[in-house]
């Protein structure tokens, strides 16, 4: 049953994964993330997130003290309008 | 590089390396806790990322018994989870040529033979020439390709465009094109080698930061963690841009400084682009993974100092105006994520690998500057056999940290980035 339960909606992950993840030892939130790949598709896991850090902890892995590293852009950009960021000399 | 040289490399790398088969697939845990360490250890390898990983799945294949692998984070939080996934033999020295030609099969044959899907797609590599010096260095490097059996080719404008017809071609001068190269998806090259590891009974332990060591005179008596010590004579440093503040414990002044390099991603689109795309001149690289995302990135002198892994936007800008000058009609495609890691930067620009004049059991595995993902399958196999059967001297003097005191320094042309 729990091969059937989506977690990620994006990247098609169900509960099952991220079981047979942990059971692997990929038992914190970046882990996690990374074998299964939640959160990495087109919401970047606005949507999923929460809940697999708690299914995370229900299986008994380690509470994450925040959401896995956030990626910027927030949304979504086109290059074209990245590509007339101007240049400031004094940014890092 | 030596007839020795050549001749000892040969066959394929990987050939004794499907589990036994009682494993099978049987649900063994990747990475081992930290709770757990042993108390000592014929070989332990410091650094979990793809060189210090595919250095222990070797060890064990060779046959030593207890080997050990310490990750301070986990797995794919080094550079090995953050780079571009390429792998390429087009290089500018005989030794890469032919170190990556070796690789690449690997590369090839790594999803059937460790059982995992790793995304590896054979689109060919295009460096694009758009200056007279560029088309001169580019030229020079295909014909000692050539020389060393790739089916590197030179092409003009017209078969850049059957090549990839999205490329803009204006102002090209030449372009150099490698069939056989290709790109894969990091992470799970990172697992396939931990679960290969973890299937011969190396303990995989993340998590668990290396403080120190125990010496006494040359030798190497403990490696110290967090989580306790593990005894142990023998010591692959394979902390990639960590690597000076590893050997600094150590004693040891390393050459090599990590720089921030950024890389970011797009949403995903039908197949459009085969080869990845690349120009030695802005360090523009630009592929289309499995997923149909555009990953790519560019070269940026301007980054804040030492182990920095976080991204900024200024870098999109710089990334943006360069690819869309190469591919002008990606411009309405977003970018949906963006991420940093750290090269690992050498003075010569080629890796320091073997062993020291200060301590017996140690060898050095680092200084793969923005490379070491490509070069680790056959890397892990040769420190294996040289720490094993003490081969490849060679080329692991030559690669020595005493070269920046010697001043037998080596040369490549062919960095990205
Ligand atoms: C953005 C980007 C793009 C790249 N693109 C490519 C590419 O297309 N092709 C390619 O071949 N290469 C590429 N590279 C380079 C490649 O990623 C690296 O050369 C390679 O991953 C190095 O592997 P490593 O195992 O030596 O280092 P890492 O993967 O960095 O591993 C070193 C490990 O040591 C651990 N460590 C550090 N300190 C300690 C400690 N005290 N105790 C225990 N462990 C410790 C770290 O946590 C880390 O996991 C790219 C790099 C970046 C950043």
């Amino acid at each position: 049953m729990s091969d059937k339960i989506i977690m990620c909606r994006c990247e098609d992950v169900t509960r099952h994964q991220l079981e047979e993840a942990v059971a692997r030892g990929h038992r914190d939130i970046e882990s996690l993330k990374r074998f299964t790949g939640f959160g990495t598709g087109w919401c970047q896991g606005k949507q999923c997130a929460a809940l697999c850090a708690r299914v995370l902890v229900e299986l008994g892995g380690e509470p994450p003290e925040a959401p896995f590293t956030p990626r910027p852009p927030v949304h979504p950009i086109p290059l074209a309008h990245l590509a007339r960021l101007t240049e400031d000399p004094e940014a890092p | 590089m030596s007839e020795r040289e050549a001749t000892e490399g040969e066959g394929p790398l990987l050939d004794n390396a499907r589990p036994p088969a009682n494993v099978h697939d049987a649900l063994v845990a990747h990475t081992a806790r930290p709770q757990d360490l042993p108390a000592r250890a014929d070989c332990v390898v410091v650094g979990g990322g793809i060189m210090g990983l595919a250095t222990a799945f070797h060890l064990a294949e060779l046959g030593v018994k207890d080997v050990v692998v310490v990750e301070k984070s986990y797995l794919c939080s080094g550079a090995s989870g953050r780079n571009g996934g390429g792998v390429r033999a087009q290089w500018s020295s005989e030794t890469n040529i032919r170190l990556m030609r070796e690789s690449q099969d690997l590369c090839a044959d790594f999803a059937t033979r460790m059982r995992i899907n790793v995304w590896y797609r054979k689109g060919g590599y295009l460096f694009l020439a758009r200056s007279p010096e560029r088309a001169a260095q580019l030229e020079a490097s295909v014909q000692l390709q050539r020389a060393n059996g790739l089916r590197t080719e030179l092409v003009d404008a017209v078969r850049v465009k059957r090549i990839a017809p999205e490329v803009e071609t204006t102002g090209l001068e030449v372009a150099s094109y490698g069939p056989d190269d290709a790109v894969v998806f990091p992470w799970p090259f990172v697992w396939g080698y931990a679960k290969a590891c973890a299937e011969r009974g190396v303990g995989v332990f993340t998590h668990t930061p290396v403080t120190g060591f125990e010496t006494d005179g040359r030798r190497i008596r403990a490696v110290v963690t967090e989580a306790g010590a593990i005894a142990t004579d023998q010591v692959v440093l394979a902390t990639g841009a960590w690597s000076p503040e590893l050997a600094a414990m150590l004693g040891l002044s390393l050459p090599n400084r990590p720089h921030r390099h950024e890389i970011c991603s797009t949403e995903s689109l039908k197949p459009f682009l085969r080869p990845l795309v690349a120009d030695l001149a802005t360090g523009l690289y630009c592929s289309q993974s499995m997923r149909g995302e555009l990953v790519g990135g560019v070269s940026n002198e301007r980054v804040p100092e030492g182990l920095d892994q976080r991204s900024s936007l200024r870098f999109l800008g710089l990334y943006s105006r360069e690819l869309l000058r190469t591919i002008p009609r990606a411009g309405g495609l977003r970018v949906l994520r963006q991420w940093g890691g750290c090269y690992d930067l050498t003075p010569d620009g080629n890796p320091i690998v073997g062993r020291t004049d200060e301590l017996e059991g140690l060898v050095l595995l680092c200084g793969f500057m923005g490379h070491g993902f490509m070069m680790a399958p056959v890397m892990g196999k040769r420190v294996a056999e040289h720490l094993v059967r003490g081969a490849h001297r060679e080329l692991f003097e030559r690669w020595s940290l005493t070269r920046y005191r010697t001043g037998k320094l080596l040369e490549e042309t062919m960095i990205l980035g």
